[in-house]
């Protein structure tokens, strides 16, 4: 089809916005990569913005060799992967529980189920149940209450009706337990649905500050994000300390120049460590969240 | 290992023959799939539903909840009269209209644009681009908005400066001037990408040979997009303008705690969530935050409803 020259002119306009907007969403990423892998002393005196200007790797040999970065990592990882696993087996069985036709109380399960997603107790007292289990300054407080998603059973009880009921049912007249048909028929099928929503919880929980934040006060119980955004905090404090010494003389300008690394430098260097894990699965979320997405909204 | 009529757990060929109980237990193995998870949901819901109640109390964690004396309205009252009353439901709600004032076109406007784009690489690339976003924690996100606006040689303060419209670098962060603009950019430019997707399938339902007619009769590709794309998903726009007035309460969480916290800020970051968060969990007062978290929780059902009822009859009335 041949495009009139409105129409062209449309589009030159349209290539160009989005142009822009691909830019503008990639720069903050970019910019942080750049300092990280630039001297921080000369990122201090101005002008980094799209190049390293003193390429260096100071600033990651620093995070990698602090004791308290890598640990918070290694937290990361165990509460993502026990936080993944723990809640996708039990959103699952609870999913497949609730797909199989004649359980009984199925409809009372599932209004129990669903009036969560609309009612909540709140912040206050979800802290104070937490609290009163003993969870505060334990790993498990990151991991156990947000084990069952009913957002994710519905999602898992759509793709389990889906399923041929042929199937299942030849499995139980072959004489199979409900748990067998579930683990050696229902979950091999389940491949997509699976890997989607472990994806998104496993996303989720690298993610997550905010559980550490009220529930642990063991710095060595934090998470990555929990410890970078304590960090980032005290660099703003730090920020707004600068300017007020400022007037007082050079004697902050001197502090701040002492070292070729800088806490600014450091704190992207340790944000980039922090996103990459997101990086690396972020091919693989994308190929299946638009189908998770869509199935969510549907829903709604 | 296992008995053969328990195999046949849940197909009950004679359902009514069998009492009740003996037939949960024949099907032993699915409740036994359902339970625990049901007890979570127990114990991590409905337990603080039930808790909410404490907003009526003078909570002590000493005491504990059945502990606790009863104090009726006593919180409540307090909230309404408390000078920090006024200040964070303008918060909550200019920032909620905001968001949303902002944040529900773009997402239109991108998706409107990405359809026009044949060149499929190019559009691979930009949604690859912009639904990154959505994959970052906001610590991260607030670690780069702080970067590039730091006083610092953030990058926004060097383009200012190099296009010469300031001369000493401004300091956006603390200034409670720049704090909404900053909040609706942020949000704007986390969400944007990825709130395209439901809107791209809308898009991607519309009729194909309305534009072949369309163009037959001389509409160029601007109007194609008012008449005839535009027209076609205003259910699906409307439904979630409807659903977005429902959440009028949530003016957003990490984002204002992560960027808002400074006390030099708190006049205009404060909303009902995060003042609930800070009286409560920071300065322990556990009733009073209880209390301005159910006032919340309260409205926002009320909103809900109406929203729901309002998306059903404009969904109704649509067919």
């Amino acid at each position: 089809m041949k495009l009139s020259s409105s129409d062209k002119t449309l589009h030159i306009i349209i290539y160009i916005l989005l142009i822009i907007l691909g830019m503008v969403t990639l720069y903050p990423f970019w910019n942080s990569a750049v300092i990280s892998f630039n001297v921080g002393m000369d990122t201090s005196r101005g002008g980094v913005t799209i190049w390293p200007r003193q390429f260096t790797l100071d600033n990651y040999k620093i995070v990698f060799q602090d004791n308290r970065i890598l640990h918070a990592f290694y937290i990361s990882v165990m509460r993502t992967l026990a936080g993944t696993a723990i809640s996708i087996f039990l959103t699952a069985i609870f999913a497949y529980g609730l797909s199989v036709k004649g359980v009984i109380g199925k409809k009372y399960y599932m209004i129990f189920a669903i009036i969560t997603m609309y009612f909540s107790g709140g912040l206050i007292p979800f802290y104070l149940v937490n609290r009163e289990l003993g969870l505060m300054n334990s790993f498990w407080v990151m991991v156990i209450p947000t084990a069952v998603s009913v957002w994710n059973m519905i999602i898992f009880r759509t793709f389990f009706m889906g399923l041929p009921v042929g199937l299942e049912e030849s499995a139980k007249i072959d004489g199979c337990s409900t748990f067998g048909i579930f683990f050696r028929i229902v979950l091999p099928l389940s491949g997509p649905v699976l890997a989607t929503l472990s994806l998104f919880t496993a996303v989720y929980h690298w993610n997550d500050w905010f559980t550490a934040t009220i529930f642990i006060n063991k710095t060595e119980l934090f998470p990555i994000q929990t410890m970078l955004q304590q960090i980032l905090n005290s660099n703003i404090m730090s920020e707004q300390l600068t300017i007020a010494l400022k007037g007082n003389g050079a004697a902050a300008d001197a502090m701040s120049r002492m070292q070729s690394v800088t806490t600014k430098s450091l704190t992207m260097a340790t944000m980039m460590v922090a996103t990459l894990p997101i990086i690396a699965v972020y091919p693989f979320v994308q190929r299946f969240f638009v189908k998770g997405v869509l199935v969510g909204s549907l829903k709604e | 290992m296992r008995t053969p009529i328990s195999a046949s757990s849940t197909i009950t060929i004679s359902p009514r023959a069998k009492p009740l109980w003996k037939r949960f237990l024949s099907q032993w193995q699915v409740q036994a799939m359902i339970w625990p998870a049901l007890i979570f949901i127990f114990v991590f819901s409905y337990l603080p539903m039930y808790g909410v109640l404490m907003a009526f109390q003078d909570y002590s964690l000493f005491k504990g909840f059945f502990g606790s004396q009863w104090t009726g309205l006593k919180h409540f009252e307090a909230f309404f009269h408390s000078p920090d009353f006024f200040r964070v439901i303008r918060n909550t709600i200019v920032i909620s209209l905001l968001k949303l004032f902002i944040g529900f076109p773009a997402p239109i406007l991108l998706a409107l644009m990405l359809n026009e784009v044949r060149n499929m690489v190019f559009k691979r690339v930009i949604q690859t681009i912009s639904y990154l976003p959505h994959f970052l924690s906001w610590v991260i996100v607030s670690g780069f908005t702080i970067s590039l606006l730091s006083v610092d040689n953030g990058s926004l303060n060097i383009l200012l400066q190099s296009l010469g419209l300031t001369d000493k670098p401004i300091n956006f962060l603390s200034t409670p001037e720049y704090f909404w603009g900053i909040i609706v950019t942020t949000n704007l430019w986390k969400e944007i990408g990825f709130a395209t997707i439901v809107y791209l399938a809308a898009i991607a339902g519309v009729d194909q040979s309305m534009y072949e007619a369309a163009s037959i009769d001389g509409a160029n590709k601007f109007k194609q997009i008012f008449l005839i794309t535009l027209p076609s998903i205003t259910p699906v726009i409307l439904i979630f303008l409807i659903l977005n007035i429902g959440g009028l309460l949530n003016a957003g969480f990490d984002d204002l705690l992560l960027l808002g916290s400074s006390p030099m800020l708190r006049d205009v970051a404060d909303v009902i969530d995060t003042y609930a968060y800070r009286v409560g969990i920071i300065n322990n007062r556990f009733s009073y935050a209880a209390a301005v978290g159910l006032f919340k929780a309260i409205i926002s059902v009320g909103l809900l409803t109406m929203a729901n009822y309002l998306a059903r009859r404009a969904g109704s009335s649509l067919w």
